[in-house]
């Protein structure tokens, strides 16, 4: 076990060094130079070299690569070129936020996902089985964009249930996690449903069943704890995505995130915040397949003996 | 033709086909249907007051901030949308493919390789990434689909090889090699074609994440440019007005919605009907 641990980890460090690699390299190869952008539009060619030398960007690149990496082993990020200021400091301020908002929005996910899913699946090839697949098709068909403006609408400008933006008590936090697990939520209503419905036509189902056992306690007992295996792992692939998509989000209900500092970064050409939430994000996305694979064989007892 | 008989049977994927079908037409017959010039800022395209008009009267599904026709914006809109999500995805199911085929086959270090990179690219963040690189690019219709397509091409290529790995250890490769095929035929003539199936799902599973990463970029302001429409693009020039005017985002969401909605139905619906494993499940 701590084998097979210490060899993920390694694996996990390779593919983070990998995400360095190839975000930096892109960085300094597409046409936007971040040196012009701090000098401004109306700055001399010298005014451009001098901050170019004094933000290194006059090296070569392998020279900065490394430079960035051996800051990076030591947990520097660097320094903002715009604010000045550490990028790990912006981050965690940042940070909370944004992971307050996916927890918020993993749980609507599962939460609706999995009722909707297990009911889907006991009522197989009924009118609610097919409506409720039929909103799930939807959920993952919706552009997120879209469906924030029309929460926004609807709950916000119109009914005025809750703040249109902003951040801070547990009103704000309802529509953007709605929005996040909304969408989501059709994917696990499809997968606990094909998976629920595998596990109704066991043998120890049915086993339950001729015993005399209540539906509920089937369902609740014996079924939906095999059910989960797959949910966990997805829960672990959703970390990752909702990283990179809190961006569109974030931007539409203001909400105070790394999505946000990325989307300002990106406008001003800050490599340093980019590589940082770039990093950031794959590292969720690593640790999110790494929990969900340790946590797997805890919940299932059968995937320890292999 | 089995394939067109069994989705005609499906309820779901009818509609779906639908769907895609009345967007196809959109596109293509834009210049017929569009009553309007869709760039053209009519000087009664707005209220006395400056405003939007809404739907209903002359204007079928109202007017812009700046007095354009909706519904002719939405037809051109078609065009640059699912241009961006045919092109898109097509080279991205192309690199999946080449890739996936590649390391399926090769083994050794050259699969190796290649499925390394495949790790390494799954563990980006690719909305964020095709952010990054579209807004510091200059976008136009052409680069919004290479992004999408370099973000878009890592799922295919895992899934064929898988597929292909399973393929190159079937009896019949086998003997093929062992009749002393050399591998362009192998692959052309025994491997390829047991990967049209899973080619032709994800060419049209793929369109729908297509169309609408596109809309997000282009709402985000960094996808296809105005006066240029795109239905991502129609919601960012009037988001800030969407109070006023809910029509000017109801609309075009709605249109993305079904399309993505319409493909992915479609998609769905011939997974079923050409993956014989998924046969009977579900």
């Amino acid at each position: 076990m701590a084998q097979i641990l210490l060899r993920r980890l390694i694996q996990s460090a390779l593919i983070l060094l990998g995400v360095a690699a190839i975000t930096f390299l892109l960085l300094y190869a597409l046409p936007a130079d971040p040196a012009r952008m701090i000098a401004g539009r109306s700055a001399t060619a010298q005014t451009v070299a001098n901050i170019r030398h004094e933000l290194g960007l006059d090296q070569p690149l392998v020279l900065q690569f490394l430079y960035y990496l051996g800051g990076l082993l030591q947990g520097d990020l660097g320094r903002s070129y715009a604010q000045k200021t550490e990028v790990w400091t912006l981050i965690a301020a940042r940070l909370p936020a944004t992971l307050t908002l996916m927890a918020a929005g993993i749980l609507v996910e599962v939460l609706l996902g999995m009722t909707l899913g297990t009911i889907a699946a006991l009522n197989r090839g009924r009118a609610v089985d097919r409506l409720v697949m039929m909103s799930a098709f939807v959920g993952v068909s919706a552009p997120q964009f879209v469906v924030a403006l029309l929460l926004l609408y609807v709950f916000a400008a119109t009914l005025g249930w809750f703040p249109m933006s902003g951040y801070g008590t547990l009103s704000h936090v309802v529509l953007p996690a709605l929005t996040l697990g909304l969408l989501g939520a059709g994917w696990y209503a499809r997968m606990v449903r094909s998976s629920m419905i595998d596990v109704l036509n066991q043998d120890y189902v049915r086993t339950a069943r001729a015993k005399g056992l209540s539906g509920a306690r089937i369902v609740f007992r014996h079924a939906l704890p095999n059910a989960v295996l797959p949910v966990i792992a997805m829960i672990g692939i959703d970390i990752g995505q909702f990283m990179g998509g809190v961006v569109v989000v974030e931007a539409v209900y203001g909400w105070p995130g790394i999505g946000q500092l990325a989307w300002q970064a990106i406008q001003q050409v800050d490599v340093p915040i980019i590589m940082g939430v770039t990093l950031t994000s794959a590292l969720a996305i690593i640790l999110g397949n790494l929990i969900a694979d340790l946590v797997a064989p805890i919940v299932d007892p059968r995937i320890r003996s292999h | 033709m089995r394939v067109m008989r069994e989705i005609l049977r499906q309820p779901a994927a009818l509609f779906g086909l639908l769907i895609v079908l009345v967007v196809v037409t959109m596109a293509i017959a834009a210049p017929l249907l569009a009553p309007f010039d869709p760039d053209n800022q009519m000087f009664d395209g707005l209220t006395l007051e400056g405003a939007p008009i809404a739907p209903g009267g002359p204007f079928l599904l109202g007017t812009d901030t700046l007095g354009r026709d909706l519904y002719s914006r939405l037809l051109f809109g078609a065009r640059n949308s699912l241009i961006i999500g045919l092109v898109a995805n097509g080279i991205a199911v192309s690199i999946g493919l080449l890739i996936g085929i590649t390391a399926g086959y090769a083994r050794g270090w050259i699969s190796t390789i290649l499925m390394r990179f495949t790790d390494l690219m799954m563990a980006f963040p690719a909305l964020l990434l095709a952010i990054v690189l579209a807004a510091l690019l200059k976008p136009s219709l052409w680069i919004v689909a290479m992004v999408i397509a370099l973000v878009n091409w890592v799922q295919v290529a895992r899934i064929v090889y898988t597929e292909t790995r399973g393929l190159v250890e079937r009896d019949f490769i086998l003997a093929e090699r062992a009749l002393g095929a050399g591998h362009g035929r192998i692959l052309f003539l025994h491997v390829l074609p047991h990967l049209v199936p899973t080619a032709i799902v994800w060419g049209t599973l793929g369109i729908a994440t297509t169309v609408l990463l596109e809309a997000t970029l282009s709402f985000l302001g960094i996808g296809v440019q105005p006066p240029d429409p795109s239905w991502g693009n129609i919601i960012f020039e009037s988001q800030s007005y969407f109070q006023a005017a809910p029509w000017l985002v109801f609309f075009p969401g709605a249109v993305i919605l079904l399309t993505a909605l319409a493909f992915n139905l479609v998609g769905d619906a011939l997974r079923d009907i050409l993956d014989p494993t998924q046969r009977g499940r579900g």
